[in-house]
């Protein structure tokens, strides 16, 4: 009995033991990365490039990618780790406020120098603290093929006016066509993003634009009412019945665009994959356009063009895994595998020197767009003041599209407006 | 033997205690020095004493959820309990294919909280639409009555098998001895069968009352709190606070909830048990 007992006891020492050891091992005299990464579409992509760099210069790369609308809760436990990740991410200067502690000052950092433009940067005092490594565009996606089909062109297509034009008249003829002309603007958790979020952006946008500031402590709700023209002709002009909206799902309005039910799809350049592909849509199909809403000089607007991805170097790494990592970081964004990886495996436009062409067809339209000498509207929900608050915006989005009466709208706005104000005061106090 | 038994006290108590140590009393130590500090990960926490608690406490959403988790465990725990023990008494009377029910109940009870909670919301939003009432992002009182649908369908099950169990254990001798003396059906029910089950009363109004307090995922799943966070319970309040809110001071205000939440569970199921464990007799 002792003896079996002793045994016993043996075996779990040596398993404690064997544990201890593989913690151990992370400590090498090369120094390491811990990349945790946001985009679960990329995670095969970066672990084929981790490996490569690895093969390459014997350094090695962790990508470690967090589940799906995790990303803040797996990064607050691997934070809190003895071998914590070296590089992560966050989505903007509100995201930062919640990791600022950990950002390594990279102004010196040679990585930092190869940024094509420095507003892709984010500061905290005078340091840089976090730079975007992929700059992405959404839109209006339409099915060219359907409108035409509709009798329209996508040359009509210049303005709010010309949106609502085509878009009424395709529905007045839904039965007679077969297809509506917006997919529905699901207000599920998995799609309400894209009109609390996305499309929320464009009104702020032409506020911070006439009144000259990137962010603020009180937004005045200039153009909530263009705002309500546009998400009336979003949700008036849809497959589904308004009041239906509150449950359906981004996968359900996808595959309705999808099924040639929906002229028009608002969403950014990470679905092209989605999209395109065998049995699905070919180039030649898509197309995709500006979300006019009636403010501002409409012929000359742009995609909006802009950032949520931005990486961060813990400050509280190993000196070692931190050259390691600003290394790695340095070699994907300058190297040709790096780029071409970032290019043509994920799909991404990168804000450096040495930037690849992508084969994405949103990403080229944005080029071409900018090129045409539009201006891309820039990505200003990365200051909304917290997630409360897009849910807030959100449920009251739901509830007016259900019922449209102008006292549902009062509480749309009493929550862009009333709930910025109460919110940025939430975030910022102490 | 005892002194053998003696000997290996540690040998036996020891790996278990450890690891209850290890897995449940430094972590919740850890979350109580959490709870009054700010942080934004675990390993760098600032004291900051009692401040967090009383901004838990003045929390208007807290306070809401707090009163709807209330309004839902009295509901939920009063269906549960006894429509489980009908069933309990339906399917201990020896009728035909009584098995194949008892297997049928319980099943729901397999099945997670959040696959639930996704299979429910489509099926009332379904019976909502054709009643052309609002969805349930939009519509309180199906939130309300969704949820405890919800936990009935999943709890009713199980609690029935711990009913049943108790049941066929009161002996025949008991139910004889009542019938010569004249009880009539309804008699030996509420004076022999309900005393002889009171342990298992005790067991399962503490499980569900429990389970009430704590349900996470069904509520996440089901309405996540819509509309207006009417229908945010304890537990999702919680997360909300702990992890949609910009700023490292929500952190600490979200532990500071959690370990409120935590004494409120603990007191409330200690009062159960000792209320109910009192009214159970030996036969």
């Amino acid at each position: 009995m002792k003896k079996i007992l002793s045994l016993l006891f043996a075996f779990t020492a040596a398993i404690g033991m064997s544990g201890c050891g593989a913690e151990g091992e992370t400590l090498q005299e090369t120094g390491s990365v811990y990349y945790l990464n946001f985009k679960p579409e990329q995670d095969e992509a970066w672990q084929e490039l981790a490996e490569d760099y690895t093969e390459k210069t014997g350094i090695p790369v962790t990508i470690v990618t967090a589940a799906s609308g995790n990303y803040e809760t797996t990064l607050m436990s691997e934070m809190g780790k003895s071998s914590a990740p070296t590089l992560f991410q966050v989505n903007g200067p509100i995201g930062l406020a919640n990791w600022k502690d950990y950002a390594y000052d990279l102004s010196d950092s040679e990585f930092y120098g190869e940024l094509t433009n420095e507003s892709f940067a984010l500061e905290n005092g005078d340091e840089v603290a976090a730079v975007a490594y992929v700059v992405e565009s959404y839109g209006i996606i339409a099915n060219q093929t359907l409108l035409e089909a509709a009798g329209h062109s996508l040359d009509e297509i210049q303005s709010f006016e010309d949106l609502k034009q085509v878009s009424e008249d395709i529905t007045a003829r839904k039965d007679e066509l077969g297809f509506a002309a917006f997919s529905s603007a699901g207000m599920d958790g998995s799609s309400d993003w894209r009109f609390k979020t996305h499309l929320a952006n464009l009104p702020i946008y032409f506020e911070y634009q006439d009144e000259n500031i990137q962010s603020t402590e009180k937004i005045q709700g200039t153009y909530l009412n263009e705002y309500r023209n546009i998400w009336d002709l979003y949700i008036n002009n849809s497959t589904t019945e308004a009041s239906m909206l509150a449950a359906k799902t981004g996968d359900d309005s996808r595959n309705e665009f999808l099924a040639s039910e929906a002229v028009f799809f608002q969403n950014g350049s990470w679905e092209y994959g989605n999209l395109t592909g065998e049995g699905k849509f070919s180039d030649e199909d898509l197309v995709m356009i500006p979300i006019y809403i009636g403010v501002g000089d409409e012929a000359n607007q742009g995609l909006n063009t802009g950032t949520e991805n931005y990486w961060v170097v813990n400050k509280e790494a190993d000196e070692k895994d931190i050259e390691a990592t600003l290394d790695f970081m340095y070699w994907c964004v300058s190297s040709e595998e790096g780029t071409e990886a970032l290019a043509n495996e994920m799909g991404f436009v990168i804000p450096f020197e040495n930037a690849q062409k992508s084969n994405n067809l949103f990403v080229q339209q944005d080029v071409a767009y900018t090129a045409e000498g539009k201006t891309p509207v820039s990505w200003n929900f990365t200051t909304m003041p917290s997630e409360e608050w897009k849910n807030g915006v959100g449920q009251a989005l739901t509830a007016y599209a259900a019922d449209q009466s102008d006292e549902n709208w009062q509480k749309v706005e009493d929550a862009f407006i009333n709930g910025w104000a109460s919110e940025y005061a939430l975030v910022n106090q102490n | 033997m005892e002194k053998a038994l003696k000997k290996y006290t540690w040998v036996f108590i020891g790996p278990t205690l450890l690891a209850f140590i290890i897995g449940f009393i430094l972590p919740f130590l850890q979350g109580l020095y959490l709870s009054m500090s700010q942080f934004t990960t675990v390993k760098n926490a600032t004291f900051v004493g009692f401040s967090n608690f009383i901004r838990a406490i003045e929390d208007a959403e807290f306070l809401n959820s707090f009163q709807f988790t209330i309004a839902f465990a009295i509901a939920a725990v009063l269906l549960i309990n006894v429509i489980a023990f009908i069933f309990a008494l339906l399917l201990t009377r020896k009728l035909k294919g009584t098995n194949i029910f008892r297997t049928i109940f319980f099943m729901p009870n397999l099945i997670g909280g959040i696959v639930l909670g996704y299979i429910w919301q489509i099926l009332i939003n379904g019976v909502l639409a054709l009643v052309s009432e609002p969805l349930l992002a939009l519509n309180a009182n199906a939130g309300y009555w969704g949820l405890i649908l919800l936990t009935c369908w999943q709890q009713i099950g199980y609690m029935m098998i711990i009913y049943i169990a108790g049941l066929s254990n009161i002996s025949e001798d008991i139910l004889e001895a009542a019938m010569i003396d004249g009880a009539k059906g309804m008699q030996i029910l509420w004076k022999v069968k309900i005393p002889m089950l009171m342990s298992s009363f005790t067991v399962c109004i503490f499980l569900t009352l429990t389970n009430a307090f704590k349900l996470y995922d069904q509520n996440l799943a089901l309405t996540a709190g819509d509309p207006n966070k009417f229908t945010e319970m304890l537990a999702l309040n919680i997360t909300n606070t702990f992890y949609s809110r910009a700023g490292a001071q929500w952190k600490g205000i979200g532990q500071a909830k959690a370990v409120l939440f935590c004494i409120l569970v603990v007191v409330i199921a200690m009062t159960q048990l000792r209320a109910t464990r009192r009214k159970e007799v030996q036969s």
